[in-house]
């Protein structure tokens, strides 16, 4: 039996820990170990995309790392995007309303790198969107309402951020 | 698409992290980003039995100006790089190197001197560092050892970096003023190595005459090629239309490719042509400013 090592992370906000292979790559641990299989697996080559995660603030590809090197560090999944009480991310809810999927293979990482670039860069042109996704390979939608999905979601939450803004002023 | 089992060890020094390489040899390998290394150990081409992880290494990850130099550390990442106002005010060929390697989940990783390291005459980096005269820092048992570029790269996947030995600084001597560098790639698609590309950095006097010439080559050999005939020629130069173009022709007469899925070796040489005028041009454009 090879050796396994304990490994804690933060995955969706809730701490997860395991015995792991070193060898046990990232994603299989969200997949197998956590369940969590809204993250895929779609090529065999660190190519596509479709396994990004965010790791401690950062897109990464989970197929291209091990679950050890995520020890003590934190993990969005696609399972964590919507609130507890099971609202819709504004990403979600913007690939909902602009048929931002077909197959949906690919959506839980293009839903995952979204997030990450609306996150440092909330008003992002089109082309800074194709650039935030160019990591993230569709074979469906040839991207353009992948494009639309995430400029409806970066006006939805500028509106919520300006809403709040106002709230906020109206209570001082 | 598994690793065989291999011991994963995670220094917390770099002195702790040479002891491991030394302790285990060539069955260590040292696992930065890792997004070149994971991905030959998921196909088996790689199998190290150790790896040794320097991610968490504090006093790595750092880009200044100090001592003449622009100094990257070791554990810098390329999207920090990108990132940095420094290089995007003063060094925009790394700019233009770090923006086509990969995508952006690879470039939140992957490290600069992993680029370097892992010896891969397709990895964008080597040309650009050879065009800028850099230098690389290797820490060993014996102290810091420094390698000029132009000794770095000795065949494919081969650096001049021994087993017991990190990369731990890349150092690019600040570029004089009037200096300016560009790199151009063509890649078939976002994320593929490049079909061919080049990295050029000048230094103009005031008549704007090519007084310190740089071009790298990248993927048209087995190591990043410089390309000595073409500088030689424009040195001492004026910067125009018919010595670009002779230094292009040069420089693609100094390619060395392989026909391959992305295409025939005659149809990189004139990849090689067209990319170093580009280069060429920018570089200039970016020197006079």
């Amino acid at each position: 039996m090879a050796k396994k090592q304990l490994i804690t992370v933060k995955v969706n906000g809730r701490e997860r820990e395991a015995a792991v292979e070193a060898r046990l790559l990232l994603v299989h641990f969200i997949r197998e170990s956590l369940q969590l299989t809204g993250t895929h697996i779609g090529c065999d080559t660190s190519h596509c995309g479709a396994c990004t995660v965010v790791l401690n603030g950062k897109t990464v590809k989970s197929c291209t790392m091990f679950a050890v090197q995520a020890d003590g560090g934190e993990i969005l999944t696609v399972e964590g995007l919507a609130s507890s009480a099971g609202q819709l991310h504004a990403l979600q809810e913007g690939f909902k309303q602009e048929h931002g999927l077909q197959c949906g293979f690919c959506t839980p990482g293009m839903l995952m790198s979204s997030y990450a670039l609306l996150h440092s860069n909330p008003n992002p042109s089109e082309e800074e969107i194709r650039w935030g996704i160019s990591g993230n390979l569709c074979r469906c939608t040839g991207y353009q309402n992948i494009v639309s999905a995430v400029q409806h979601a970066a006006a939805k939450m500028a509106k919520a951020g300006s809403e709040a803004n106002l709230a906020e002023g109206v209570a001082k | 698409m598994i690793p065989p089992t291999f011991e994963y060890l995670r220094p917390k020094t770099i002195p702790e992290a040479i002891t491991l390489l030394q302790q285990h040899g060539e069955d260590a390998k040292i696992l930065s980003g890792g997004q070149s290394l994971i991905p030959m150990m998921k196909l088996r081409l790689a199998r190290p039995g150790y790896l040794i992880d320097i991610n968490r290494i504090s006093g790595l990850s750092y880009i200044k100006e100090e001592g003449g130099f622009l100094k990257i550390g070791g554990l810098t990442r390329e999207a920090e790089l990108e990132a940095s106002p420094l290089i995007r005010e003063k060094y925009p060929i790394l700019i233009d190197t770090a923006q086509v390697i990969a995508d952006p989940q690879v470039r939140n990783l992957a490290t600069v001197a992993g680029n370097l390291a892992h010896g891969d005459p397709a990895n964008d980096h080597p040309a650009t560092m050879r065009a800028l005269g850099a230098q690389v820092v290797a820490t060993g048992a014996g102290g810091e050892r420094i390698i000029p570029i132009e000794e770095f790269f000795l065949s494919l996947f081969s650096t001049a970096l021994e087993p017991g030995e990190i990369l731990t600084e890349i150092r690019i001597p600040l570029p004089p003023p009037r200096s300016g560098g560009a790199y151009f790639k063509l890649e078939r698609k976002v994320g593929d190595f490049a079909t061919a590309a080049v990295a050029a950095q000048m230094t103009l006097d005031g008549k704007g005459v090519v007084n310190k010439v740089g071009i790298g080559l990248t993927n048209v050999g087995p190591t990043p090629i410089r390309a000595q005939k073409a500088e030689d020629f424009l040195r001492g130069k004026k910067l125009d239309e018919a010595n670009m173009r002779q230094a292009a022709q040069l420089a693609a007469d100094e390619a060395q490719p392989s026909s391959d899925l992305r295409g025939p070796a005659e149809y990189k040489k004139g990849l090689i042509k067209e990319l170093t005028k580009r280069a060429l041009a920018r570089a200039a454009e970016r020197a006079a400013k």
